[in-house]
């Protein structure tokens, strides 16, 4: 407090003048001030306070004028009709004034002077909060909890619980039901060559890698599938992630980085935004498979470049879409779009029934992955027995070529049974095995959207027809889809069982819709 | 809790912070503090002694690194001139002709360190192993014909590696044995993948069993699994925060962990590692001041630690972290990812260490790789954090759950560890990896070299310096049969290569003299006893019948 009181006075003290003062000698102080002066001569008191603009001296009068308003004065007075004597009374005038005035006033113009030119007036400086008052700010602040609270019907709080294995059949919430839901597209989830060759795995590694990629976690099994992916897919290299959602997500920034572009597709999926997110790249969106929209985007940073090509010189394009996309079933028109690729980055999560993901592409893309890729570099390697597994359904690929044609003739099939349902919409490519079903005419809000599919999927549930509906995180989302329920089709779903399944959905629907 | 009285768990000595010197070592600790004000606000706390080192290298040892670096970097220079006009072979894959006018995907600086440099020395990572991670390991033989560019496999076996490299700290990772029966059967059950992500369709009984058992293990309401550590980490802390609240960071904390903040959009600011004095000042000067620009208040403070640092063996200051969150209000956030099951009387994370109970942590988070010898990871807190990440984590909408036969490992850990299997094998690996973790930091800091981080953190970094010396340490330890970790700028600070050994309960004394005697004997040839503080026969601390076993 103490070395604090003196520069509040020194505040205080020039305040109640410097009001004034600070506008400069302005004329309502040159009035006032012109005032204090007359104070000993009785002063031309007769006249009104004079206002700014036309103050004029009377001539009559004996006027008192301190020095520093002498030029003030001389400007009014010639304002008023060039009456030179004036100026020879105010001379008068300055010798007829007492000493003890004139030494008054010559202060008092100097410390006018001093205030115009000092810059002491640094509030915020002064302000400094003292300690107490900072412990008070301290005790005063209250953050928000750390999360809000989550009401216990949410539907994400009563998930379906299923017990044993996700595969063909499978029992959810302790109901049997043929799995229309699960991206087991091969069926290879319960493969038991595959259950074999990660078994053999286990024996031999046991379950974790306990180190990441760097550091003693890179086991012969991993070359292996590197080796096995880049063959299969007709790449140079191929790299692996141990979990799926990682793989895009590192993939994107390693490469793309601030100042950069990257044209992406509207509907692209949320491993795909993050990605982007981390890179800090600048992101530009074009509309679903519109490669028109990206057409003009691109033409657009063309006037961009053109305008500024130094920058262009450093700034590195890409373009990201999906193969098929997971939030609406379509296929990208690829041949449209480009003739060759340089990286594809891919999941083992769903065809390959292990967990992981893989990018591929030519070695001078993808081995700057290994140094680059966070969450290949940080991250704990894949499990032997998960990349075993990978590997066996990559042999079970190759050996039945013909396994995606039966998959493409199924998608047909329901695809095309389910078509004409009143009430709900099929999206996504005819040969896709994942496509989605949405409400023909929205509710008009969400929620209720929301809660008919729920409806719907519970009843073919009841019906041993397991179903769900895709899942979103609605405020994450950049471009949220409409709700919809997503159907997949795999292998193992006999023509029966497809048939039943649509038919069900039909139903289902109707009774729900309608 | 173990120890309800407060701080004499476990097998430190108890000293009171006001009167303990920080440093045992005596000057040269330049990373740490003590909060005062913390011990000063409520009753004062008597705690576990931290001993906690970071000796500084002599001066001369930095100057020759730092003259190392530019050595190489002189040479680098000109070899890349010999490439551009073709005098040297380039042997690096380049862009394809038809992409030649692109912008170029990498800028040219950016790969500079690793052409130049890591290049030369990559042989000491990414060393491929062919058998289970366990104390001992056998890897394949790799040769380079061309320094490096590219290696070809001899087809042997280098037998029986003593694995130092590995976070095996339990040593819960080996070949298949008996005590593995239920990960077989849960494999053959019920197959490797799921093919769905939690809210969907991947909620398999197993991560709810899992689930129940962390939680049960954390002595916490609740937990949440998820399949990857890294994720955890990035894919969580948005969720706790976004705009309008602070982040406050250890500058030495995980990629995983960094990376999750930038993607909450919260504002991060970073304190000294483990330094209470920088952090008490960030969180008055947050609260004190708002955010900037606007000067609103901030939502929410965050604070993000890990639990046993893995670069620096450090372990995080606990007792004080929540003492200072406790009196601004702030919320903990702790990555254990190596201290749980590696620390504490019986493996519960640095919670149990100290003794503090794991309420007072806001978010639990830990990965199941190192201890539990799986994959994945855990929130784990209160119910109403957990059921909020239930609903909103970015993990449990779009990826796909953990594999079935990895979510039985760590519960078959797990229960190890809790005794849960009728046998006290659990507890006796955790105390086995303290035992071998103080014998370890003893002899090597009596041999004099400079390790880094606390005593009883298993993790065990020595300081090399010199990236040369690093690929020599590294290689002359391979040639001894022994696997170690080296790591270098960017892990670490430029001048701060170092080597990492990983304790693990499963190294039995002999393995451990042996990585002794060969450090001793690498260290004499490579000359890196840089520490000025060799003291032979220091008075031994540890106690172990001060032990508290949890009930």
């Amino acid at each position: 407090m103490d070395t604090w009181r003196p520069p509040v006075q020194g505040i205080c003290l020039p305040r109640s003048a410097s009001g004034p003062a600070r506008t400069g000698l302005s004329p309502s102080l040159t009035a006032q001030a012109r005032g204090g002066g007359d104070q000993r001569a009785a002063a031309p008191a007769q006249a009104p306070p004079p206002r700014a603009r036309d103050v004029t001296v009377p001539r009559h009068a004996r006027v008192d004028v301190p020095v520093a308003f002498r030029k003030e004065a001389q400007r009014l007075t010639m304002a008023n009709a060039a009456e030179q004597w004036v100026l020879v009374e105010m001379v008068q005038a300055l010798y007829e004034a007492p000493a003890y005035h004139l030494i008054l006033e010559g202060i008092l113009i100097l410390w006018i002077i001093r205030l115009l030119f000092s810059k002491t007036y640094k509030l915020q400086e002064r302000s400094d909060l003292t300690l107490k008052e900072k412990e008070e700010l301290i005790e005063e602040w209250q953050p928000e909890p750390l999360v809000p609270p989550v009401s216990k019907d949410h539907p994400a709080l009563n998930y379906n619980i299923v017990s044993g294995p996700p595969s063909h059949n499978i029992v959810v919430n302790g109901k049997e039901c043929i799995n229309f839901a699960s991206f087991n597209f091969l069926g290879l989830l319960d493969n038991p060559r595959v259950k074999a060759a990660a078994l053999a795995s286990l024996k031999k590694y046991g379950v974790g890698t306990c180190g990441p990629r760097g550091f003693y976690g890179t086991f012969d099994v991993h070359l292996d599938l590197e080796d096995r992916l880049a063959k299969f897919m007709k790449t140079e290299e191929a790299i692996i992630y141990s979990y799926g959602f990682a793989t895009i997500a590192s993939a994107i920034p390693a490469y793309s980085k601030r100042g950069d572009i990257v044209f992406v597709d509207r509907a692209a999926c949320f491993a795909i935004q993050k990605g982007l997110q981390a890179s800090r790249s600048d992101i530009k969106i074009f509309k679903h498979n519109d490669m028109a929209d990206l057409e003009r985007l691109l033409k657009e940073q063309e006037i961009e470049d053109q305008k500024n090509p130094r920058k262009a010189r450093v700034t590195r394009r890409f373009i990201v879409v999906e193969g098929i996309y997971m939030n609406t079933g379509t296929i990208c028109p690829l041949p449209e779009l480009i003739d060759d690729i340089d990286l594809i980055s891919a999941n083992m999560e769903n065809a390959l029934a292990s967990v992981g993901g893989f990018c591929c592409g030519r070695s001078f893309v993808i081995d700057h992955q290994r140094l680059s890729g966070q969450g290949y570099c940080f991250s704990a390697s894949l499990p032997p027995l998960l990349a075993a597994a990978a590997i066996e359904a990559l042999n079970i690929m190759e050996e039945n070529p013909g396994i995606f044609a039966v998959l493409k003739e199924k998608c047909r099939k329901i695809h095309k049974a389910l078509q004409g349902i009143s009430g709900l919409r099929v999206m996504g490519e005819s040969f896709s095995p994942a496509f989605h079903l949405h409400l023909e005419e929205s509710t008009g809000s969400r929620e209720k959207d929301v809660k008919l599919l729920q409806e719907i999927v519970n009843q073919c549930m009841n019906r041993s027809i397991a179903l769900t509906q895709a899942r979103y995180l609605d405020k994450e989302e950049k471009c949220l889809p409409p709700p919809s329920i997503r159907v997949v089709v795999t292998v193992e779903q006999t023509e029966d069982e497809l048939e039943r399944a649509a038919a069900t959905i039909k139903e289902v629907a109707q009774a729900v819709l309608l | 809790m173990a120890n309800p009285g407060g701080g004499a768990v476990g097998n430190g000595t108890l000293h009171n912070c006001k009167t303990e010197s920080n440093c045992v070592q005596g000057g040269h600790c330049t990373k740490n503090g003590i909060v005062r004000e913390a011990q000063q606000n409520g009753k004062p706390h008597i705690n576990m002694e931290i001993e906690e080192s970071f000796e500084e290298a002599p001066l001369h040892v930095m100057v020759f690194t730092y003259m190392g670096y530019g050595i190489g970097t002189l040479f680098g220079y000109l070899r890349d001139f010999l490439r551009n006009w073709g005098i040297e072979k380039c042997n690096a894959a380049v862009e394809r002709e038809e992409q030649k006018d692109f912008v170029p995907l990498y800028q040219d600086f950016e790969n500079f360190y690793t052409r130049n440099l890591y290049m030369r020395i990559r042989d000491n990572w990414n060393r491929p192993v062919c058998s289970a991670p366990g104390p001992h390991f056998d890897m394949l033989e790799r040769v380079s014909d061309d320094y490096n560019w590219t290696f070809r496999f001899t087809g042997r076996v280098i037998k029986d590696v003593i694995n130092m490299g590995s976070y095996n700290f339990l040593g819960l990772v080996s070949k298949y044995n008996e005590s593995m029966r239920t990960v077989k059967e849960v494999l053959e059950r019920y197959g490797t993948g799921v093919a769905s992500t939690r809210h969907e369709m991947g909620t398999l009984d197993k991560h709810k069993e899992l689930e129940d058992l962390v939680a049960k293990f954390l002595n916490v309401e609740a937990a949440m699994v998820f399949g990857m550590g890294f994720a955890t980490n990035s894919m969580n802390i948005p969720v706790l925060v976004g705009k309008g609240c602070l982040i406050l960071s250890d500058e030495l904390n995980h990629t995983s962990v960094v990376l999750g903040a930038r993607l909450s959009g919260a504002t991060i600011r970073t304190f000294k590692h483990n330094n209470m004095q920088s952090l008490e000042k960030l969180l008055r000067d947050a609260i004190i001041y708002g955010q900037p620009r606007t000067r609103r208040a901030w939502k929410k403070i965050l604070i993000l630690v890990e639990g046993i640092y893995s670069m620096e063996g450090s372990i995080v200051r606990l007792p004080q972290i929540v003492a200072l969150k406790k009196k601004y209000k702030a919320y903990l956030y702790v990555d254990e990812a190596h201290s749980i099951g590696s620390v504490g009387p019986t493996g519960r994370g640095v919670s149990e260490f100290f003794g503090i109970d794991p309420g007072d942590v806001d978010v639990l988070m830990g990965t199941f790789t190192k201890s539990f010898g799986a994959a994945g990871g855990y929130i784990a807190g209160k119910k109403e954090l957990v059921d909020y990440i239930r609903v909103h984590s970015h993990s449990a909408v779009y990826a796909t759950s953990m594999s079935p036969p990895v979510a039985e490992q760590i519960i078959r850990a797990m229960k190890l560890i809790m005794g849960l299997d009728g046998t006290t094998q659990g507890l006796q690996r955790v105390q086995q990896l303290a035992k071998n973790t103080k014998y370890f930091r003893q002899r090597l800091r009596e041999m004099g070299f400079i390790i880094y981080g606390n005593d009883h953190s298993p993790v065990v970094p020595v300081l090399l310096y010199m990236p040369g010396k690093v690929a020599a340490f590294a290689r002359h330890m391979l040639e001894k049969k022994i696997a170690v970790v080296v790591v270098g700028f960017p892990a670490t600070p430029l001048a701060e290569a170092r080597a990492r050994f990983c304790i693990s309960a499963a190294h039995t004394r002999e393995m451990l003299d042996k990585v002794l005697e060969a450090t001793d004997e690498i260290g004499d040839l490579l000359q890196v006893k840089y520490s000025r503080h060799r003291h032979s026969a220091r008075p031994e601390l540890y106690d172990e019948t001060s032990f508290e076993l949890d009930d």
